[in-house]
């Protein structure tokens, strides 16, 4: 023990001696003017500190290929005057912090952001703000950094001229938190990254999807609140996803979802919220997900799978207050519905333990008939709907046979849902 | 006071009243006899403005009274079965009543003589579902006579009252003849219309037979009692044997 | 006019009937609120109450009272007071005691539990239904004089409006599948009040459903202002309608 110690002891003081060691020679370069910024940035050494003071700096394309830190002090402003990029870093360990970018021009053949970073290692972007840019943030091929506490307003009146706010292309190993981003095409998106955390990150009435992602293994994503946002979120094309406490709301429209699970294998989705969206979740093609302990709230349809989804546990979920709870095309085979809440459910509990005594068929014969009819919708509630549905109940001939919940429970899962309310 | 000029009434096929042409003056009591169903009823109401004919004029005071309901303020109606809503209480309907009138434009202190008479205030608390049939007619009586019409409108009057209530309500109904009042009667009590009348109205198969004095009558069918004369009016089907005589 | 509704009023309110309305519905409005979880629930469960207890009420109520008020409206009749008067201190006092039975029972624990613009438009539909629906009774007593007959009319108009009507648009749907029905449908709607009324609430409660139509005719025609206007313009044709047919009615009707 006292040589693991000891060990331990020499990394550190190591480790410590390393960071000075760098320091020494390290310089605070203070820049006031736009002549200087520019100078700074081609005179500062490995290491440096090029300070910003508060003003405008009108600038495009600089580029960081050194390990520098630049940082504003009372959020200088960088203007890109809609001409190009502006910020650049081709270099490991970087940090851009407190500093405003605005106005990043629109391209179709390059995708200009306020800030790039490629092929680099442990850079840090926090404390940003990006104000009308096309593109926000864009990692490509770099590991290991962290975008931290950045806020991206996009100006949503010009639609097809707004990039995503927060873009990540082939990374591995990042964390992406506290970051909040409205008005872009996506907030966040990722594409092909690997083993990386999104947490506690916001992103709102953006023109597409909130979150959006693909053929990224091994992510995590929780506390994020994706709301108001065109089409919802859409994620596609992953194995091993965990994706916990996050709130998906306010989609609507006929092609928002809380959620669109595409080609999702082998993943978790647990203590979510998913507030008055049109479809709160849709699986497509899935495999093998734990839906557990989510609340399905004030939805048009609180979950639909597709007959291509397999082997999928939907347990300890609350269903409430939704116009359908499940809705399906022709007859799911093989997921496990169990012991959720289903506040439609009107069964009787005899022996009070909790689970009613009679199962519960969450797919109604009326949101079979709208599938088909959708003008039928005008009946929706009606004396007539609730008689079909309740004749379907009794005698099922329309609805999947084996898609039914057989130990309901009588009241409300306690969720441990997010605490963290971001607006 | 009151003319019928040509009334014609069917009630679907069936025809109630065939070219009635009348003259009601001030100061007469007319007692309305004649069949069931002969069309004493529809008279009445037609009068009254519950009935419209399908053809034909009615003046009231020489104001054609179609379209108008002003009139009826001059005429005291007592119903022959007095519904009233049946959670109100009496002193709440005399109440009502008293502001329709009010409202169409009556100015007089309010006849309460019926109202002590019958002792109305003892139960003016309760409502009128409560009350017997009899009870109901006295309050309808009382109602009829309080606003000083000078038209009295009487179904049956006396029916369903006891013999001392009936004896008020004739003693009244001479107060108020002795005033001038023009009173019509219709009731199936023969000795209460020699008492209380002295022109009978016939009607039979839809149209007036005859509208005479009651003496005429008497002397015509020599014949003293009204009732007989009625009786044996009534036995003679065949119009032609009747006289029709308009005074 | 003042003068007669006042007595009007006061006789029905102390009706027992009405009496046992308010209750009824103050009952169930608590227990739908007490008892569920979340109140969204209760509004749900309210919305069936409003569109069948309380037309079949009223229309019922409004019938029987026409129908057992008929010799005092002929003593009425024999008063120095208009047709209009009378007919309308009697459609007025059946109106406002129902309608305040619905406040009461409805409105104010709808007011407590779910104060939303949901909650809302529940409270004034059925205030609306209330209304159009004391107004069909009225026009059916009114052409019918048989009581018996009168009272089988109301019921089949009832029936009609809130079961028949639906299964009729339903089968329509079933056997012009093919043809856009998009337009239909928005008419359909307003050819029954109590479709009508259903809508305007749900399409506040379920408008995340309704959103998820395609072609969103309905939708946007039923939740845009507009449409709003246009629907509270229709329900109001609905209860002014009948009510002056029957007026006129019963301004040449022999009592």
């Amino acid at each position: 023990m006292i040589n693991l110690k000891n060990i331990l002891l020499l990394i550190i003081t190591f480790s410590l001696l390393q960071f000075y060691a760098l320091n020494v020679n390290a310089r605070i370069i203070k820049v006031q003017k736009q002549s200087e910024l520019l100078e700074a940035l081609r005179n500062a050494k490995a290491g440096d500190k090029i300070w910003v003071y508060e003003g405008q700096y009108q600038v495009n394309n600089l580029l960081i290929n050194k390990p520098i830190e630049l940082i504003g002090k009372n959020l200088p402003i960088f203007d890109g005057l809609y001409k190009g990029e502006i910020l650049t870093i081709k270099s490991d360990n970087v940090v851009v912090s407190g500093i405003q970018f605005q106005h990043v021009g629109v391209t179709s053949v390059i995708d200009w952001a306020a800030i790039k970073v490629i092929e680099s290692r442990n850079v840090l972007i926090e404390k940003n703000k990006i104000i009308d840019c096309y593109f926000g943030i864009y990692l490509s091929a770099s590991n290991n950094c962290t975008v931290d506490n950045n806020e991206v307003h996009g100006s949503p009146s010009n639609e097809q001229n707004t990039g995503n706010g927060i873009h990540f292309w082939k990374c591995d190993s990042l964390f992406v938190k506290n970051n909040f981003v409205e008005g872009q095409r996506d907030g966040l998106y990722f594409e092909f990254v690997t083993n990386t955390t999104v947490e506690r990150n916001v992103s709102i009435r953006n023109i597409r999807y909130g979150l959006h992602f693909m053929f990224s293994h091994k992510n995590s994503y929780a506390y994020n609140t994706f709301d108001s946002n065109g089409a919802g979120v859409a994620v596609m094309y992953t194995k091993f996803v965990k994706m916990h406490h996050n709130i998906f709301k306010n989609n609507w429209g006929s092609a928002a979802y809380g959620i669109l699970l595409k080609d999702i294998t082998d993943s978790e989705i647990e203590y979510n919220i998913f507030d008055n969206n049109t479809m709160g979740a849709l699986l497509e093609g899935c495999n093998r997900i734990n839906i557990v302990q989510n609340e399905f709230k004030h939805n048009g349809v609180a979950m639909r799978i597709q007959a291509n989804c397999e082997e999928n546990t939907i347990v300890n979920n609350n269903f409430i207050n939704n116009t359908f709870d499940i809705a399906t095309n022709g007859n799911v085979v093989s997921n496990t519905l169990d012991s959720n809440y289903w506040d439609k459910y009107e069964g009787y509990d005899l022996d009070k333990n909790g689970i009613g005594d009679i199962n519960y068929r969450p797919v109604s014969l009326f949101s079979t008939l709208i599938e088909r009819m959708p003008q039928a919708m005008m009946l929706l509630r009606s004396f007539t709907a609730t008689l079909l549905d309740k004749i379907e109940k009794v005698i099922p001939s329309f609805t999947p046979e084996n898609l039914k919940d057989d130990r309901p429970l009588m009241l409300p899962f306690k969720i441990i849902t997010s605490d963290y309310d971001p607006l | 006071m009151i003319r019928f000029e040509n009334i014609y009434k069917k009630f679907g096929n069936q025809v109630v009243l065939h070219d009635i042409c009348i003259d009601f003056e001030m100061g007469q009591s007319i007692a309305i006899v004649g069949p069931n169903s002969s069309g004493k009823t529809t008279l009445i109401k037609i009068l009254l403005g519950m009935v419209i004919p399908d053809k034909g004029n009615l003046f009231f005071d020489d104001i054609l009274i179609a379209n108008n309901h002003k009139y009826r303020g001059k005429i005291g109606y007592m119903p022959q079965i007095s519904q009233y809503p049946p959670n109100l209480k009496i002193y709440q309907l005399i109440e009502m009543m008293t502001d329709i009138r009010k409202n169409a434009g009556w100015k007089g202190t309010p006849d309460n003589e019926l109202i002590k008479a019958f002792d109305i205030e003892t139960f003016q608390n309760k409502t009128m579902s409560t009350l017997s049939g009899g009870t109901r007619q006295k309050v309808g009586a009382a109602l009829a006579f309080r606003f000083d019409p000078s038209v009295l409108i009487l179904d049956e009057p006396t029916a369903g009252l006891d013999p001392a209530s009936c004896e008020i309500l004739k003693d009244k109904i001479q107060k108020e003849r002795e005033k001038g009042k023009l009173i019509l009667i219709t009731s199936h009590i023969m000795a209460d219309l020699e008492e209380l009348t002295d022109h009978v109205l016939y009607i039979q198969d839809s149209q007036i037979q005859f509208f005479e004095k009651t003496e005429a009558l008497r002397d015509k069918y020599q014949e003293g009692k009204l009732g007989k004369i009625i009786a044996c009016l009534m036995k003679k089907k065949a119009k032609s044997e009747l006289i029709p005589t308009y005074v | 006019m003042k003068k007669v509704l006042k007595y009007v009023l006061y006789d029905i309110l102390r009706n027992r009937f009405v009496i046992a309305y308010t209750l009824l519905l103050l009952l169930i409005s608590l227990a739908f609120f007490g008892f569920e979880v979340n109140p969204g629930k209760g509004v749900i469960s309210l919305l069936n109450i409003n569109l069948i207890v309380v037309p079949l009420v009223s229309i019922i109520f409004a019938s029987t009272h026409f129908y057992n008020s008929y010799e005092f409206l002929e003593l009425l009749a024999s008063q120095p007071l208009s047709r209009k008067t009378i007919f309308f201190s009697q459609y007025l006092g059946v109106s406002i005691s129902l309608l305040m039975a619905f406040l009461i029972g409805v409105g104010l624990p709808v007011l407590v539990y779910e104060g939303t613009i949901t909650g809302f438009r529940l409270v004034l539909t059925g205030s609306i239904l209330t209304l159009i629906f004391v107004s069909l009774a009225f026009l059916s007593a009114v052409i019918t004089r048989d009581k018996a007959k009168g009272m089988g009319l109301a019921l089949a108009i009832w029936f009609y409006f809130s079961v028949v009507y639906d299964g009729l648009v339903l089968s329509i749907f079933l056997n012009f599948s093919d043809y856009p029905m998009e337009k239909a449908t928005v008419l359909f709607s307003l050819l029954n009040p109590i479709d009508l009324a259903r809508i305007l609430v749900l399409i506040k409660m379920d408008v995340s459903a309704l959103m998820g139509i395609t072609g969103a005719v309905f939708q946007s025609f039923f939740g845009s202002a507009s449409g709003l206007a246009v629907s509270l313009t229709a329900l109001i044709v609905w209860f002014i309608s009948p009510v002056l047919v029957a007026f006129s009615k019963f301004n040449k009707k022999d009592l």
